[in-house]
């Protein structure tokens, strides 16, 4: 076999397409674990991955939030970055332009402080250059005494109408963890028009140093990531995947092929790499790389044969 | 200068005072670009727990041997990690990170206190033939096995301890007064803790002398991408430490 059908193959084994967004491997990075993607160039070939997702941006520039931002946990990690991002007039200005010298998607995750800044953001990322938009639905809505819209169906609706409407691209909704029916959330989004639903976000979580008695975290609490979390992440995947047509991107804990495929087995049609970024530069990489060896020693065609293919 | 992840081969790993170790690691790829002031971002173990790399200051480079050098102090369970490995193990490593010093000037004043020592060691090296003047700072006598780590590049040490064991009893920034006053230093380069950073800046700004400090977060990254470590720029902006850093010229960073 030359060298071109190598490459051939492994274009037609492991591609997919989600919402509509063609992928090269089904391996994506997660928001904010992969900065804009430029700061992984010496360590990840930006051509070669399924998607990058970009960190979290909002209307106006944040400076994010003050005093310690992480934490190491047991087999994973707490984060309170607090959004700190440039802004999407600065992304579009200076960040967009670069990454389109990358044969790669560009999926942009956004967050608001109101149903209308979710439109906003959307009707401005509404350009070439972006392949799709990620709704980060974690963050807390002013409007309606700061509970999470993530956490609440009919402001979570809210926003994916308020986005369609202002899009013509792709709408991903990012779900967050931390509510008590996954499922109920899952169908209140693909009932109001979302496109694919990325699970988990992390999980609400804290530490205390016992020499201080003093939260280790500026901001008190964090989201927790990692491997921890993983079990959390594919029992919730597996949930939505019963109850859900839209296409499912899988993530939280991932770090080798193993964990990607377990996902999918759960019914990910994709899954996303965060935290492990952190502990190998190059795992988007090696997880996709491990995927096409287990979808070839398993003796499949393709990597969507794994999809959903848990036996109950 | 690309970033590099490698495994580096352990040629040594050795105790060179009380919790301090001195780790060599044979890493030509990285040796060949360091630059004083960069980092190496090290998995201690091969384990999700500890889960991130942890930083440490290239405090050597040996481009012929290709070997890189840390020294570290055993502070919690990831250095614990790296103080068990031994000559047969090796480590995976991201290098070289940051951004380094400016070589500038010709009659630099070098401060250090505790551990922010080992960047210095390398820009020590790199500052020769310039005549070093160097001041550093520790707990106790047992700390300061530093002095004789500088004595080949250095002209004059100054040694303070917190306990007097060593030097003069008290801090870095109580003999820096006089040394300004009387010195004709046209740089400083500082690391150490926070406080004594800070009081460095505000002298070197009294005296008018161009002034560089090494920061230290905590970070996951290394590389710009995690956002953990992004202290305030007196521009406005937010600067990243892992790269933008950790050193900076102190007007841009420092009250
Ligand atoms: C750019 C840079 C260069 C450094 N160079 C050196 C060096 O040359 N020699 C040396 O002894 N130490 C150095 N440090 C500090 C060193 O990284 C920490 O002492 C080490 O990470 C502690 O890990 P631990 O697991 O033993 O401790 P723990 O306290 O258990 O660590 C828990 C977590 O906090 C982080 N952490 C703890 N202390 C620090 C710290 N001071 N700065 C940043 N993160 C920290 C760890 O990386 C880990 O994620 C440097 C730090 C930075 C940011
Ligand atoms: C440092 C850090 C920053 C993050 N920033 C964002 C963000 O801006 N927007 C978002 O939707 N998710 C964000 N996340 C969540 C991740 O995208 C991902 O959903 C989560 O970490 C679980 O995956 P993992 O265990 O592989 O990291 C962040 C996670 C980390 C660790």
């Amino acid at each position: 076999m030359s060298v071109e059908d190598g490459k051939s193959n492994q274009q037609e084994m492991l591609s997919v397409t989600i919402a509509g967004i063609k992928m090269k491997t089904p391996v994506m990075t997660a928001s904010g674990t992969f900065g804009f993607g430029l700061e992984y160039k010496d360590f990840v070939d930006l051509n070669k991955i399924g998607a990058v997702v970009v960190k979290g941006t909002t209307l106006l520039p944040r400076s994010g939030n003050k005093g310690r931002r992480i934490a190491e946990t047991p087999a994973g990690m707490l984060n309170s970055i607090g959004l700190e991002n440039p802004g999407v007039d600065e992304f579009l200005a200076t960040i967009l332009p670069r990454l389109g010298e990358y044969d790669v998607p560009i999926i942009v995750n956004i967050s608001g402080n109101t149903v209308e800044e979710y439109g906003e953001l959307a009707a401005r990322l509404n350009v070439a250059g972006v392949a799709g938009v990620e709704l980060n639905i974690s963050c807390p809505n002013v409007k309606e005494g700061g509970i999470a819209f993530g956490t609440n169906c009919a402001s979570a609706s809210s926003v994916v109408r308020q986005v369609k409407n202002n899009t013509n691209l792709p709408v991903i909704v990012k779900l967050s963890p931390n509510v008590t029916d996954i499922v109920a959330m899952a169908q209140a989004v693909e009932e109001a028009g979302a496109d694919a639903i990325s699970l988990i976000n992390t999980l609400l979580g804290m530490s205390i140093d016992i020499h201080k008695w003093r939260p280790v975290l500026g901001n008190v609490v964090g989201g927790l990531s990692g491997p921890a979390v993983k079990p959390i992440a594919v029992r919730m995947v597996w949930q939505v995947a019963q109850a859900v047509q839209v296409p499912i991107i899988g993530m939280g804990g991932i770090v080798t092929a193993e964990d990607a495929i377990e996902f999918m087995l759960a019914g990910a049609s994709a899954v996303a790499v965060g935290t492990a970024n952190f502990i190998n530069p190059c795992a988007v990489q090696s997880v996709a790389d491990g995927i096409k060896d287990y979808v070839r020693q398993s003796g499949l065609s393709h990597v969507k044969e794994l999809v959903g293919k848990v036996n109950i | 200068m690309p970033k590099m992840v490698v495994d580096g081969r352990i040629v040594s790993n050795t105790e060179i005072s009380v919790n301090v170790k001195e780790l060599v690691l044979y890493a030509p790829e990285i040796a060949a670009q360091a630059v004083p002031g960069q980092f190496l971002h090290v998995r201690v173990a091969n384990s999700y727990h500890p889960l991130l790399r942890r930083p440490l200051s290239i405090s050597s480079a040996d481009n012929i041997a290709g070997t890189v050098r840390t020294i570290y102090r055993v502070v919690g369970q990831g250095t614990a990690c790296l103080a068990a490995l031994s000559s047969k193990d090796s480590v995976n490593c991201m290098g070289p990170l940051g951004n380094g010093f400016a070589i500038h000037g010709q009659r630099p004043l070098l401060v250090g206190g505790g551990m922010g020592l080992a960047p210095l060691m390398f820009l020590a090296g790199a500052l020769c033939p310039r005549p070093i003047e160097i001041v550093m700072g520790g707990r106790t006598k047992e700390e300061m096995f530093w002095k004789d780590m500088f004595h080949v590049m250095c002209n004059t040490i100054h040694v303070t301890t917190d306990d007097g064991t060593l030097g003069s009893r008290g801090v870095t920034l109580d003999v820096l007064p006089d040394l300004l006053k009387n010195g004709a230093f046209d740089m400083i380069y500082t690391c150490g803790p926070r406080v004594m950073m800070e009081g460095i800046v505000k002298l070197a700004k009294e005296y008018d002398i161009p002034c560089q400090v090494s920061l230290e977060d905590y970070m996951a990254c290394g590389i710009g991408g995690c956002l953990s470590c992004t202290c305030a720029g007196n521009d406005g902006s937010r600067k990243k430490v892992c790269t933008e850093g950790p050193v900076f010229w102190a007007q841009e960073v420092m009250p």
